[in-house]
């Protein structure tokens, strides 16, 4: 055990060494001002539609018109239920003072997280990962690597721990830094407004009847966790493919082209069914969380973490039996 | 005497082409041992097995008495090694390169470090990183990685490449002290003759994958170069016909403008006397160096040493 920590160690020392931390800190501090910036463009242009004097009446208004729905029409129960949560919501808005329509930091971690999580996070995984192996045999520092006392499963499963270790660096990473910069221009408002979560899709139909609201910080934690789960997924076959891959760049290619793909299939293939397990259009995990239509039919929550971590298996059994029986030739 | 290391019937076959074929020889404790062949003749497959680089197809290697593929990490206990060129982290400096490698190895103390790091003589640039290092100074960090855990054998792979007459002496110099005071076995391949000669005790030869010989250096220059002489007399054709009317000479060619021959060396001033008496003008004679390829001519064929233009040549018609 303690060899491994120490084995592990190294790795992340090497990760930390080459800059790479120092690269996705550099990426997040440009481009999530960039994003925070776009934000606060849209709001404001939103606020000139909507005008900001007069939100807490509409809200008021809103509320008492729901109330008096609720209690007259004979609506169906699942009708009922959403107005009900959203009248909640209306009236923790009303109670904190906050503007709906008005971001604060937590909303703006749940739609970066929500957009990033299929694309711009897995990209900052590779940065990390996808050299891991191929970049020691390009260097041939593999040859003094593996001609050590050490078991050449455990030398990987230490890169594997360095690869897990660093992905939930690069999510504490993401999460502070869009939290706090989007904070200190938004506000830090709303972390317990209550989200509407709960949604399920049968037989592609979005099913409402489990739908309930929690607060708006155990959203985010859920958000993060599952960006958590994909990123170690991605993660996971970017370093089967820096064993397979001998050339950075053809690895780096390879894994980007098959993240592109995803995207792509989910606007050529709807009706092709076999689509769906490509791991790459099982990405979008937060969506399911709050209930948009999924692109392909069959995804829904429990596919596409069962699909991933298929993925995820199978790519690591293929690294440790490739490289354990490989020869290191020249 | 024991044996470090032993080497049997080793083969590796990819694609159906042999790369080495039943290589065979051992290393004893204390001693340093050449391993010699030209440049793609499966030197470094052949190291890439001794160290589990590479699963040989057939045949076996144990050190200190286990064996490499059974018993991996209690062999490897007993090397330290450089593969080809000491490639290690540029990114890292020479320090934390060793930390690394100690991390590996357990129970290597920061003593230890800094006594490596004085005896490869990188006191001074140890904290700046490797990629601002002289391939010299890569070399030295090499072999201290190799050191580190106190191996009974060390397999250095042309350990000279790279390095400058000084450097060559200076490792030549470490060698001898690694093995007369550390007691350490050390095993070095070359492409150079001349290096193998002044480092190593005894020697093996490989050529096209094929084991062409083992036996100590002495016998080996001794037995198969004699005393070859190169001299350079004008008019070269009445030189060589005096040379040759000498009774001990043997084997004697015009090889470009020099005439070669096989003499014993106490002959030689006799020899000049006769050519300058009779008006010829000698201008060179000197033991000619043996060049591998010579070497590997005699070896191979049996034939007579020939310079190394000429033999490289033949040693295509001969296989």
């Amino acid at each position: 055990m303690k060899e491994l920590g120490l084995l592990t160690y190294n790795e992340v020392e090497k990760i930390y060494r080459k800059k790479r931390f120092a690269v996705v800190l550099l990426i997040l501090m440009i481009l999530v001002p960039l994003f925070i910036y776009g934000q606060h463009r849209e709001q404001e242009e939103n606020l000139k539609k909507v005008g900001t004097k007069d939100w807490r009446i509409v809200l008021q208004q809103q509320i008492s018109d729901s109330q008096n729905r609720l209690n007259s029409s004979n609506s169906p129960e699942e009708f009922k239920k959403i107005r009900r949560l959203q009248m909640e919501q209306n009236k923790y808005y009303l109670e904190k003072d906050i503007n709906p329509s008005v971001i604060g930091a937590p909303t703006f971690l749940r739609s970066f997280l929500t957009l990033g999580i299929s694309m711009f996070i897995p990209l900052l995984v590779l940065v990390v990962v996808i050299d891991m192996i191929s970049g020691e045999r390009a260097d041939g520092t593999i040859k003094m690597l593996l001609t050590r006392p050490v078991r050449r499963w455990k030398v990987l499963l230490s890169k594997y721990l360095a690869m897990f270790l660093s992905v939930t660096i690069i999510m504490t990473l993401v999460v502070v830094i869009a939290y706090s910069l989007s904070g200190i221009v938004f506000g830090f408002k709303g972390i317990d407004a209550p989200i509407l979560t709960g949604f399920s899709i049968v037989n592609n139909e979005l099913v409402t009847s489990g739908i309930h609201s929690i607060p708006q910080w155990e959203f985010l934690l859920m958000c993060i966790g599952l960006t958590w789960f994909v990123a170690i997924i991605v993660g996971t076959l970017a370093f089967m493919v820096s064993i397979l891959v001998r050339n950075t760049p053809a690895g780096m290619g390879a894994m980007f082209a098959s993240l592109i793909a995803g995207g792509i299939l989910q606007g050529l293939a709807s009706s092709w069914e076999g689509a769906k397990y490509v791991y790459s259009v099982n990405l979008d995990l937060i969506n399911y969380l709050s209930g948009a239509t999924p692109s392909l039919e069959g995804l829904n929550m429990s596919f596409s973490i069962i699909t991933l971590s298929a993925w995820g298996i199978i790519a690591l059994i293929i690294s440790f039996v490739v490289f354990t029986r490989e020869d290191m030739m020249g | 005497m024991s044996k470090i290391l032993q080497v049997e019937n080793l083969t590796k076959t990819v694609k159906g082409k042999n790369l080495v074929e039943n290589i065979e020889f051992s290393v004893n404790a204390g001693e340093v041992f050449g391993f010699l062949g030209p440049n793609g003749s499966g030197k470094t497959t052949t190291i890439r097995m001794l160290v589990g680089l590479i699963k040989p197809t057939n045949g076996r290697v144990t050190i200190a008495g286990h064996d490499v593929f059974k018993d991996f990490k209690e062999a490897m206990k007993n090397v330290g090694c450089i593969v080809e060129n000491p490639e290690l982290y540029g990114f890292l400096t020479g320090w934390e390169v060793l930390k690394q490698y100690a991390r590996m190895q357990g129970n290597i103390s920061d003593d230890r470090l800094r006594e490596i790091v004085e005896q490869v003589n990188l006191t001074e640039r140890i904290h700046d990183r490797v990629k601002t290092y002289s391939l010299g100074m890569k070399q030295r960090l090499g072999i201290g990685q190799a050191l580190i855990g106190r191996p009974r054998l060390l397999i250095l792979d042309e350990p000279t490449n790279g390095l400058d007459p000084a450097g060559i002496k200076e490792l030549r110099e470490f060698v001898r002290f690694l093995v007369e005071k550390e007691k350490m076995s050390v095993f070095i391949s070359s492409h150079l003759l001349s290096e193998i000669q002044m480092m190593c005790d005894r020697v093996a030869i490989i050529d096209r994958g094929r084991m062409v010989t083992v036996s100590t250096v002495e016998d080996l220059l001794h037995h198969h170069s004699g005393d070859v002489v190169e001299w350079i007399a004008e008019p070269i054709e009445r030189a060589r016909d005096i040379i040759a009317s000498f009774e001990s000479v043997s084997n004697i060619t015009i090889r470009d403008k020099s005439i070669l021959c096989k003499v014993d060396q106490t002959l030689i001033s006799e020899i000049v006397q006769k050519l300058t008496s009779n008006g010829i003008a000698v201008s060179k004679v000197a033991e000619k160096t043996i060049t591998l390829e010579d070497l590997f001519m005699q070896l191979t064929t049996g034939s007579k040493p020939s310079s190394s233009q000429q033999s490289s040549l033949d040693l295509k018609e001969v296989h």
